[in-house]
């Protein structure tokens, strides 16, 4: 019997299980997939938005603002990569120059802070290889950038060090509600709880669609993004959208906290709600519309393509709060861009919706730090050494392009929700992550997961579930 | 009368050659340009023969499996038959260059021998 | 800080045998680096046959191929390190390196002889489109788990691209009981020795399929089958000529990419067509008394072409070593060599008449598929070679050797032109 649980461990999930955990509440995340951090959380342009986009008013625009605000003290405290880089809105066309100042308003209106337009000069000083085309951008110093698998996984790890549980490859078939409490139905039984919350992304709907009249409608509307190697470093500095369009915001460029040069998204609706197949269409889309904002991308220094998929509601709007014809079940859905960068205000403001129900106390054993796994890359020379003295496995580079050793591969595993996969993994270290695309290192990386987790290596997957990668022996079948 | 049609390996130009059969034996070779192509031809379609290459499990090594390969050339019809014989075959290592880990493999009368150290 | 001569980054068949000529040549401190547990690079997991034709007169697998200059660098007694992985090289020559029982340490090196080999082009480099499963490997890594660690990656495959890796995978795969669907190749001719097209393809029924590509990868956890679709001549997909195959591998055999992190830091000037640096007769690139060879340098079919390469390398860095900058004095400019019409490169970029050999072997790629071609070589604007060539292809390398006598006594000679000419 758990007072809340929590069903994804997307961003919104976890950021709202770790905001939980710190009070004296029993939670549980539910999560179909084998770790956190699988399904829209994973697959995005991986931006903290400063917050003039979303409009005035809307909760969209607040949580957004007060999720930017957030951001840096927290990526301190929870220790995950986050830089304030600064974002441009590029107008490249005079008679446009309205549209970026109604944008400009909107920004100062939802208390977005230093904004300010800029002209074609100080643009190209800030941007050098800025499209020929560009006049003017609005230009955003509070934007940022920011690991989103190293977020999620931080809210998670933090949770589940203050108590919280997670319950993965578990998916949730239904509800029951019976006085006061929910049955919450899953594929590894029941689980009784007091409190649902329902932050399941693309899925979000269904569970919603389950327990009320009042329905809502998600459409899962793919994006297809190239990630360029990192030996494009600073061909962008700032993130660079173009004016927003009918579609969102069109497609962007902008660096990784790694270093690499992320072009995307595309904007399809689709039916499928695992459809996170790349097209060629989109693929050509992408690489057509790219260099629209900047001149002579690099967009042969691609090193994998891949999609992913935002919870676009109807309204546009998330739908946070406690259904009011299911007492005791709180959605967190439509969750879409800017939902990465509004995560920590989701996660308080869920928090905050669930405490005044259960009128819980505050968690006094409550510990907010969190350390991330140890980059040896950030040492010195000497401290590098010295780490390799105390444990060899630091000295011993298994993934060649990111440059990640034995030691940091071993810690992903071993550290609360550790890693169980190759994904596992690559989304905790980036091993594989880099321009080989872990052509290299994954029999490395099988050998030791095996190794740490004392199973035979044809057990190790890439996913979870049947993404085997060894499917047998040498003339097994001869 | 027999007619089979190659492609000879001697170089890049890979010429598409036709072997003419009279029983046994190899009345003509036509769509060669060079004597490559001739000596090819008339090997492949009498006797053709392969080197066979593949690799073991090694127990108590420093390295999970061995290479291995026939000796000599083998009957091209053999290839399956070796590979066979070789199914479950595990060796202790040390393991050097040279040694044999199957003598006369599917009574070809050649040795699958080592392609490697392991020790 | 340790001190070499000659540093050698690599331990594959280029840098052992940059070491061995090295030491023959009269330098005794040599260190070699090899970030794998065992010398021989690549080598150790291609044990197909057809190595060392050239080099040994022989025909060996790649194991005994690299064991036999694992042999001679234990016979020269040269040091090497294992399970090393270099991090950095500074232009003062110290190489900054890493590993479990060192730690970090720093090496000083009077020469430094790159031999990082490739890597393989990965699925993301190709565009291809599709869901992202588990099954999709490029054919060295299958290639390692098969031949390496007794694996099966996985039952029925497609193979896309028919470089020579991957034809060679064709018949691994096929001989250890998997089924092989079909090798789709994007280009209208292969990349590959027609030699293993027959033994690796032909010998086992498995058909290639010029001009097509990967156009869907379908299958959300495993692959689950993959859709072939026909290329026009500008390499795009011709709607309606799709076919669908049933199967939970894909393996990617579509080119190889030196590997020069390492080079490009240390500030080396990278060729655009090789990926690999610019270098002189002396294989020197622009940074004095760095050295490259092998894969690193540009990509190989052969390896006995690599070990005679990385043989004249590891000799010129023992001159250097010897006899400091400019090891042998001259008077001569280095000579451009210029690769243009159906010519894509040249190895070595530059050749100084006074310094090089009596002989030199300039190696180059063509472009395209040539019948009936000449390769001509043209000092300024004469042409001083002219040779009759039944065909030339992209995947074999091609050569021209330049006489010494040639060049010096040519008078002004400013440049050098290796072109493919029609008959």
């Amino acid at each position: 019997m758990y007072d809340v649980v929590i069903i994804g461990a997307g961003v919104s999930g976890a950021a709202s299980a770790r905001e939980l955990s710190k009070y004296k509440l029993k939670v549980c995340v539910v999560e179909k997939e084998e770790d956190v951090c699988c399904g829209t959380s994973k697959a995005n342009s991986a931006i903290a938005h400063a917050g003039f986009d979303a409009e005035s008013g809307s909760l969209m625009a607040k949580l957004n603002v007060e999720g930017s605000q957030m951001m840096e003290g927290l990526s301190k405290e929870l220790d995950f990569p986050y830089k304030k880089n600064g974002s441009l809105v590029v107008c490249l066309r005079e008679e446009e120059i309205p549209n970026l100042e109604e944008l400009y308003e909107r920004g100062v209106k939802n208390g977005v802070k230093d904004l300010r337009i800029i002209n074609r000069k100080e643009l190209e000083e800030l941007e050098p290889n800025i499209a020929d085309e560009a006049v003017a951008a609005l230009y955003a110093p509070t934007g940022g950038i920011v690991c989103p698998f190293g977020m999620n996984i931080a809210f998670a790890e933090n949770a589940a060090c203050n108590g919280v549980e997670f319950k993965f490859d578990t998916e949730v078939t239904g509800f029951e509600r019976n006085g006061d409490l929910w049955t919450v139905k899953t594929s590894q039984g029941d689980i009784e709880t007091r409190y649902v919350v329902n932050a399941a992304g693309v899925y979000a709907d269904q569970f919603h669609n389950m327990v009320s009249e009042k329905k809502l409608h998600i459409t899962p509307r793919r994006g297809d993004y190239c990630l360029l190697d990192r030996s494009t470093e600073g061909f962008v500095t700032h993130t660079i959208f173009q004016l927003p369009g009918k579609y969102g915001k069109g497609v962007l460029v902008t660096p990784t906290v790694h270093g690499n040069t992320l072009v995307g998204p595309t904007a399809i609706d689709i039916e499928d709600r695992e459809g996170t197949n790349t097209t060629q269409a989109g693929i050509d889309e992408l690489i057509g519309k790219a260099g629209t904002t900047v001149k002579g991308l690099p967009i042969r220094q691609v090193i994998t393509s891949f999609a992913g998929l935002r919870a676009h509601e109807d309204g546009h709007e998330f739908c946070i709060g406690e259904l009011e014809d299911a007492k005791g079940f709180i959605d967190c859905a439509g969750i879409e861009s800017p939902g990465l960068t509004s995560a920590p205000a989701i996660g308080k403001m869920v928090a905050e919706i669930v405490k005044d129900l259960a009128g819980a106390e505050e968690n006094p054993d409550f510990v907010a730090e969190r350390k991330g796994i140890l980059d040896p890359k950030a040492l010195s020379n000497e401290e590098r050494a010295k780490l390799i003295q105390e444990n060899p496995a630091y000295g011993n580079i298994i993934c060649r392009c990111e440059m990640i050793t034995e030691g940091e591969i071993i810690d992903a595993i071993n550290r609360p929700l550790g890693a169980k996969s190759l994904d596992g993994v690559k989304r905790r270290t980036r091993a594989g992550m880099g321009r080989c695309q872990a052509g290299f290192c994954s029999p490395r990386t099988i050998e030791i997961l095996a190794r740490e987790r004392g199973v035979d290596p044809s057990e190790i997957t890439k996913s979870g579930g049947n993404s085997k990668i060894i499917v047998g022996i040498n003339k097994d079948r001869i | 009368m027999e007619t089979r049609e190659l492609i000879c390996i001697g170089c890049p130009m890979g010429c598409p050659l036709k072997v003419e059969m009279d029983g046994g034996e190899v009345s003509s070779v036509t769509g060669n340009t060079c004597k490559r192509g001739d000596d090819y031809a008339r090997k492949e379609v009498t006797n053709p023969t392969r080197i066979v290459t593949s690799s073991v499990i090694v127990e108590g090594g420093s390295l999970a499996a061995v290479s291995v390969k026939t000796k000599e050339d083998i009957p091209k019809g053999k290839i399956f038959d070796i590979m066979k014989a070789l199914k479950g075959v595990k060796v202790q290592a040390p393991v050097h260059i040279g040694d044999v880990i199957l003598s006369n493999v599917a009574d070809t009368g050649v040795d699958i021998i080592a392609t490697k150290d392991v020790l | 800080m340790l001190k070499y001569d000659i540093v050698i980054v690599g331990g594959g068949p280029a840098g052992l045998a940059a070491a061995v000529s090295a030491k023959r040549n009269g330098i005794a401190s040599i260190l070699v680096l090899e970030r794998d547990k065992e010398l021989g690079g690549i080598l150790n997991q291609c044990i197909h046959n057809g190595f060392g034709l050239h080099t040994f007169k022989e025909e060996l697998t790649g194991p005994e191929y690299a064991g036999r200059f694992i042999e001679q660098l234990k016979e020269e007694k040269i040091e090497y390190k294992l399970n090393t992985m270099v991090m950095d090289i500074s232009d003062s020559k110290v190489v900054t390196a890493m590993n479990r029982e060192e730690g970090m340490f720093e090496i000083q090196a009077k020469a430094v002889v790159l031999a990082m080999g490739c890597r393989e082009r990965a699925r993301g480099a190709l565009n291809i489109p599709g869901y992202r499963p588990a099954g999709i490997y490029s054919a060295g890594t299958a290639q390692r788990l098969v031949n390496m660690e007794g694996y099966m990656p996985g039952r029925e495959v497609v193979i896309l691209g028919s470089g020579d890796i991957g034809l060679i995978m064709a018949r691994r795969m096929t001989l250890e009981g998997a089924k092989v669907k079909v090798v789709a190749e994007l280009l209208p001719y292969s990349g590959g020795l027609k030699r293993n097209i027959v033994q690796c393809l032909d010998d086992f029924g498995i058909p290639l399929k010029l001009s097509h590509t990967v156009v869907d990868i379908d299958g959300k956890e495993r692959v689950e089958g993959i859709t072939i679709a026909q290329v026009d001549e500008n390499r795009r997909p011709i709607p309606g000529t799709e076919e669908h195959y049933t199967c939970d591998t894909l393996l990617l055999s579509c080119g190889l990419i030196p590997e020069n992190e390492i080079s490009r830091s240390l500030g080396v000037e990278m060729s655009p067509i090789t990926s690999g640096p610019l270098v002189n007769e002396c294989l020197e690139t622009n940074v004095e008394g760095v050295f490259a060879c092998g894969n690193v340098l540009h990509v190989h079919d052969l390896v006995d072409f690599v070990s005679e390469e990385a043989g004249a390398a590891g000799k010129h860095a023992a001159e250097y070593v010897a006899n400091g900058a400019k090891h042998q004095p001259s008077n001569a400019k280095d000579i451009p060599i210029v690769a243009t019409e159906g010519a894509r490169y040249t190895v070595p970029k530059t050749i100084n008449p006074d310094r090089m050999d009596e002989k030199h072997t300039v190696r180059f790629r063509v472009g395209d598929v040539y019948k009936n071609c000449y390769v001509s070589v043209y000092l300024n604007e004469e042409r001083v070679i002219h040779r009759k060539r039944p065909v030339v292809a992209p995947g074999e390398m091609e050569e021209v050797v330049l006489k010494k006598e040639d060049l010096a006594a040519f008078p002004g000679l400013s440049q050098i032109t290796v072109k493919i000419e029609e008959a």
